[in-house]
């Protein structure tokens, strides 16, 4: 499915964050990150492992603590936010784990009944199975209803790991490694529907990779995060065009791109 | 906040590592009281909890009760035989098994079944991003799983207690009845006359300590596992072991406590 990104706002930015940083011991992860995401852009974050995107991404959830710097989401600090406004915050924020991270010990329909029973209130038995069916069929995966997690393949579990972030319609998407782990095929059906979902849900996400074939697919925007900032941004073609650094062309060389 | 370590140590490396873990503890458990009497409850999983933890383990606890039942009123009875005094046995029975027997066995099981139950759950949910997924979806995971489990675990350790006591005190009868003929009525009336209100009231405190440490030493383990896998298998074999060995000592402990109470009395 070809990205449409007629949609994006450049005058309302959904996430603001300046001169982020964060370490670990004394390993210095984000060195000084500056971006902005706009209302109905995908962001793509590339970058090697161990190079802090994750961190970034659980920062902008409240995960993780920054050291310094301030990360503005959805007009909201939150380097400062109480627990209460997190929480009400992270209700417009939904996380696509890299391991889907669904809850194993409850089926499909348990873990997307699970987030709306306990944040939407007054919802009746009706709604809330409309609300399931709806949310499984825009991921595709109506018939597996009632299948416990165990029971489903790596790409069938991200799909309902972004089913579960859905459910409660948040306003921004953030994926973590959403490819990895997965054959070809199953990762061209997820850059689809990652890009689905911000047509239908009209969500602006930050997307985590380092998959170029994903990033192509779905990235309005790309950025890579080499030692700790972000360096090379602009869209797919720019940013790969743009520069001789090595560790860059490296990157692309060894993604099979066409 | 920083997350930067010292590269110098108080008194030494382990020694900082023991009162650093200490600490950790304390800071569980202070979490612990700091948020189970603050809304909002999660009463639909303490009851499943409960279910769980406690309804399910009651098959291993009738079956172990009711053999320990049979079995000591058994051994007991020669030294009785020696001086006449099998008559005693529904007193004797009625002291050991409600004083000691009960809470120690029941601790014990529900150790081995509850405790490392916990610590796999939890850590399994911990190296797999649960946690994490419950805290983005804006639920306290502290609340949802760690309070849900240790007071389920605090209750349902003394009503297995009692029941363990009962279905003791039923094997003890079987035993009896089958060797020396005493009726059912005449076995009971025994059992109470011989016990008072300490002993069940002792049991019962002793139990909720026990259920206590059961559920925050498998919450703890679980909640602070990690290294993949391992440290899955690490915390449910850790949460039996160092559930097992407090339970002991706050036996020992309890016991001094209850014989001074006794001499007062």
């Amino acid at each position: 499915m070809k990205r449409n990104n007629d949609n994006i706002k450049y005058d309302s930015k959904v996430i603001s964050i300046r001169n982020l940083k964060k370490a670990f011991d004394d390993f210095e992860v984000l060195k000084g990150v500056d971006v902005d995401l706009y209302q109905g852009e995908n962001l793509v974050v590339l970058g090697r492992s161990g190079t802090g995107k994750s961190v970034l991404i659980k920062i902008i959830s409240g995960l993780l603590r920054a050291d310094e710097g301030t990360v503005n989401v959805l007009g909201q600090e939150i380097t400062n936010i109480t627990i209460k406004n997190l929480d009400r915050l992270r209700l417009k924020i939904g996380f696509s784990f890299q391991n889907s991270a669904l809850y194993d010990s409850m089926t499909v329909k348990e873990n997307l009944e699970f987030p709306l029973r306990r944040h939407v209130k007054n919802l009746s038995t009706k709604e809330v199975n409309q609300n399931i069916e709806m949310i499984l069929e825009a991921v595709g995966l109506s018939q597996a209803i009632n299948q416990m997690p165990s029971e489903l393949s790596g790409g069938q579990r991200k799909r309902i790991g972004i089913a579960r972030t859905l459910i409660l319609k948040p306003e921004i998407m953030l994926y973590d490694e959403p490819t990895a782990g997965l054959d070809p095929i199953t990762c061209i059906d997820i850059n689809n529907l990652i890009n689905e979902v911000q047509e239908r849900f009209h969500t602006s996400a930050i997307i985590i990779t380092h998959d170029l074939t994903c990033a192509k697919a779905t990235g309005d925007r790309v950025v890579m995060l080499l030692d700790g900032r972000f360096k090379y941004e602009g869209t797919f073609e720019d940013v790969f065009k743009q520069t001789d650094d090595e560790m860059v062309q490296r990157f692309h060389d060894y993604n099979f791109i066409e | 906040m920083k997350e930067k370590t010292k590269s110098k140590f108080f008194l030494s490396k382990k020694i900082d590592k023991v009162f650093i873990k200490l600490n950790d503890i304390w800071l569980f458990v202070f979490r612990f009281f700091k948020e189970v009497f603050v809304p909002p409850y999660e009463f639909k999983e303490i009851v499943n909890q409960c279910f769980e933890l406690g309804v399910r383990s009651l098959p291993l606890i009738s079956l172990t009760g009711f053999i320990i039942g049979i079995v000591f009123t058994n051994q007991s009875r020669p030294s009785l035989e020696s001086f006449g005094a099998t008559s005693w046995l529904p007193a004797l029975m009625s002291i050991a098994i409600i004083r000691a027997m009960a809470p120690l066995v029941t601790a014990l099981i529900a150790s081995g079944r509850v405790a490392s139950k916990i610590g796999a759950e939890i850590g399994s949910m911990k190296v797999s991003e649960q946690i994490e997924a419950l805290e983005v979806s804006a639920i306290n995971p502290f609340k949802y799983l760690v309070v849900s489990r240790i007071v389920a675990t605090t209750l349902m350790v003394p009503a297995l207690t009692l029941y363990t006591a009962l279905v003791a005190l039923l094997g003890a009868f079987v035993n009896v009845y089958q060797f020396e003929g005493t009726s059912f009525t005449s076995f009971f009336v025994q059992v109470f006359e011989a016990i008072t209100f300490l002993d069940v009231f002792s049991s019962v405190i002793k139990s909720f300590i026990f259920g206590f440490t059961i559920g925050v030493v498998g919450c703890y383990k679980g909640y602070t596992s990690s290294r993949g896998t391992e440290g899955v298998g690490k915390a449910a074999n850790t949460s039996v072991v160092t559930a097992m060995f407090l339970i002991f000592i706050e036996e020992l402990l309890s016991l001094q406590i209850i014989n001074a109470l006794r001499i007062v009395d």
